[in-house]
């Protein structure tokens, strides 16, 4: 069953040069439960989709929908109360820059309470208590002694951790991780999405993975969508988009692989303009 | 065959300040490392953050002083901090950086970015430097029209094929290129790839790359070496490597590294089906 169930969005961005349309009518759904993977390039507006979900894009964008519900509650219609009562704590939201989406100036136990106080309603010392399990929970040596530092006194990848213990701190049944790893070494980005899956099986939560990164997608996501210049190329489960892709630009993006390389050439310029030409014509 | 890069025991010290009011003290950064590079081959160094790998590739790449072992270039030894970089040993390296957003002075135009180093560095007349850098233009996939753009105009690969069109000005042997795609689309990625493998054997350079994507590595690399913290645990030749990683870091690395294998995605498939209907 659907948990969010987005119909026929568009995101229109106010710039000096007239309207710029980031996102064109993407219908998106997840199920309870489900890794849906957003896969494409920058300017994909694979971000904007989900930033509009969460009412986190600014003033100058215009966000329209035929139908965006979680639940069965319209997110369109909803009072700030209510929304407030969803976003931040049923659905969540993890970003690529783990140390910059920490505020510098306050340890990460202050930061990961004030969202256990504001949102669960806990006092100082069980919000205390349960930073410390979420601590645990999310894989930190040291929760004790971590909990009293500061993010820059942290690695990325511990960053990262604190990010998604404030993100599970409400039990969310929707977690949106927009590009977790990007900013990570490999070695780190497999803990992290390992993390990742595992809160997700454990919690049975439905996780949104953002990412341009096929690999990342192969290891975790359900279901996949492709999405290019603000539309959506491809939808699929995961084993028909990497075995039988239908879309000719997810096939251009799939043999852009280094590791799919025949006779050591990638696709050329002129076959990537060819496959462009294709998906406009599409779009048309 | 000749021998275009050849280090020896190179090492790189920091120093770095012990807490806010303690002294100095020295961190090695390199810790004396080995490689050898024939004309036109490409070695590939790969290694997380931390790992020394771009304070080895500033090292080659004329930058920063090594603080100890012996580097030789086209087998001249060069050691920055005792010698004056002279033209013709500027011309010989060259280097290409990660991010062609901030390697490129926003104020000035591709072309002036062209002939910048023609006129630090030869004796060309304005007329020569002008047609070298559109004949280079063309030679990168850009046309000679857009000698007159600023760098805003660019795509993130664009630029980048500016970067490299500056790095390949002075005619070097050898390129030394940091994370040259690792800003980039997947799909302008593959362009760039392409582009450095079209110039390689067009102009027999060499080139010294420095990556953390191993399936980038697999595709360009002749020559690897995996660098962590500051030491080359392993090297060798990329097809002995990538068949049989011996060092349990390159071990760990691999096992990291994100596949797409259709297989792979089948079996994933099933275990999860499997764990919800046990589970559901």
């Amino acid at each position: 069953m659907a948990l969010l169930t987005i119909k026929n969005l568009t995101v229109r961005f106010a710039t000096a040069s007239g309207a710029f349309t980031a996102v064109d009518g993407v219908d998106i759904s997840v199920d309870k439960g489900e890794v849906l993977a957003i896969v494409g390039e920058s300017g994909s507006g694979k971000s904007v989709a989900m930033l509009a979900v969460m009412g986190l894009l600014p003033d100058t964008a215009t966000v329209t929908a035929d139908q965006m519900t979680y639940d069965g509650q319209d997110l369109l219609r909803l009072s700030p109360a209510e929304r407030r009562r969803i976003i931040g704590r049923e659905i969540t939201m993890i970003f690529q820059e783990p140390i910059a989406s920490l505020n510098p100036s306050f340890t990460v136990g202050f930061q990961i309470e004030e969202v256990l106080r504001i949102n669960l309603g806990l006092d100082r010392r069980a919000a205390r208590a349960r930073a410390l399990e979420l601590f645990r929970a999310v894989g930190i040596p040291e929760p004790e002694r971590k909990i009293n530092a500061y993010p820059h006194q942290m690695s990325g990848g511990q960053c990262q951790r604190v990010m998604i213990a404030m993100a599970i701190a409400s039990d969310p049944r929707l977690l949106i991780a927009d590009e977790p790893t990007t900013a990570l070494d490999v070695t780190i980005q497999k803990q992290i999405l390992d993390l990742l899956m595992a809160l997700q099986e454990r919690y049975g939560m439905a996780l949104i993975l953002i990412t341009h990164d096929m690999g990342v997608v192969a290891e975790t996501a359900d279901r996949v969508v492709v999405q290019y210049k603000g539309r959506k190329m491809e939808e699929a489960d995961v084993l028909s988009l990497f075995s039988a892709p239908q879309n000719p630009y997810t096939r251009a993006l799939l043999s852009a692989l280094p590791e799919n390389a025949t006779g050591g050439r990638l696709p050329t310029v002129a076959d990537f303009m060819a496959v462009e030409a294709t998906a406009a014509e599409g779009l048309k | 065959m000749t021998i275009v890069l050849e280090g020896r025991g190179i090492t790189q010290d920091y120093q770095v300040r012990e807490g806010f009011l303690g002294g100095w003290k020295a961190v090695r950064a390199v810790k004396g490392v080995d490689f050898q590079l024939e004309r036109g081959k490409t070695l590939a160094i790969v290694g997380e953050s931390g790992s020394g790998k771009s304070t080895l590739a500033r090292i080659i790449a004329l930058i920063d002083p090594q603080s100890g072992g012996t580097l030789k270039i086209e087998g001249q030894a060069i050691d920055i901090s005792r010698q004056r970089i002279t033209p013709a040993l500027r011309s010989k390296v060259q280097m290409v950086f990660q991010n062609p957003y901030g390697s490129l002075n926003p104020r000035q135009k591709v072309g002036d970015v062209l002939m910048e180093p023609l006129l630090l560095n030869t004796p060309l007349s304005g007329d020569e430097r002008r047609a070298r850098a559109e004949a280079m233009l063309t030679k990168v996939g850009l046309a000679p029209e857009h000698f007159n753009r600023y760098p805003h105009m660019f795509s993130g690969g664009q630029r980048q094929r500016i970067a490299i069109a500056r790095a390949l000005m002075l005619n070097p042997a050898l390129l030394v290129l940091d994370e040259p795609v690792s800003a980039l689309d997947l799909s302008v990625q593959a362009q760039v790839l392409n582009l450095l493998g079209d110039l390689q054997e067009e102009f027999q350079l060499t080139y010294v790359f420095i990556s953390h994507d191993l399936s980038v590595v697999r595709h360009i690399a002749d020559e690897v070496m995996v660098l962590s913290k500051g030491e080359a645990v392993e090297q060798g030749s990329r097809e002995a490597l990538f068949a049989d990683p011996k060092h349990p870091y390159t071990r760990q690395l691999f096992a990291a590294t994100p596949v797409v294998s259709v297989d792979a995605i089948r079996e994933r498939v099933a275990r999860r089906q499997a764990a919800r209907v046990l589970h559901p």
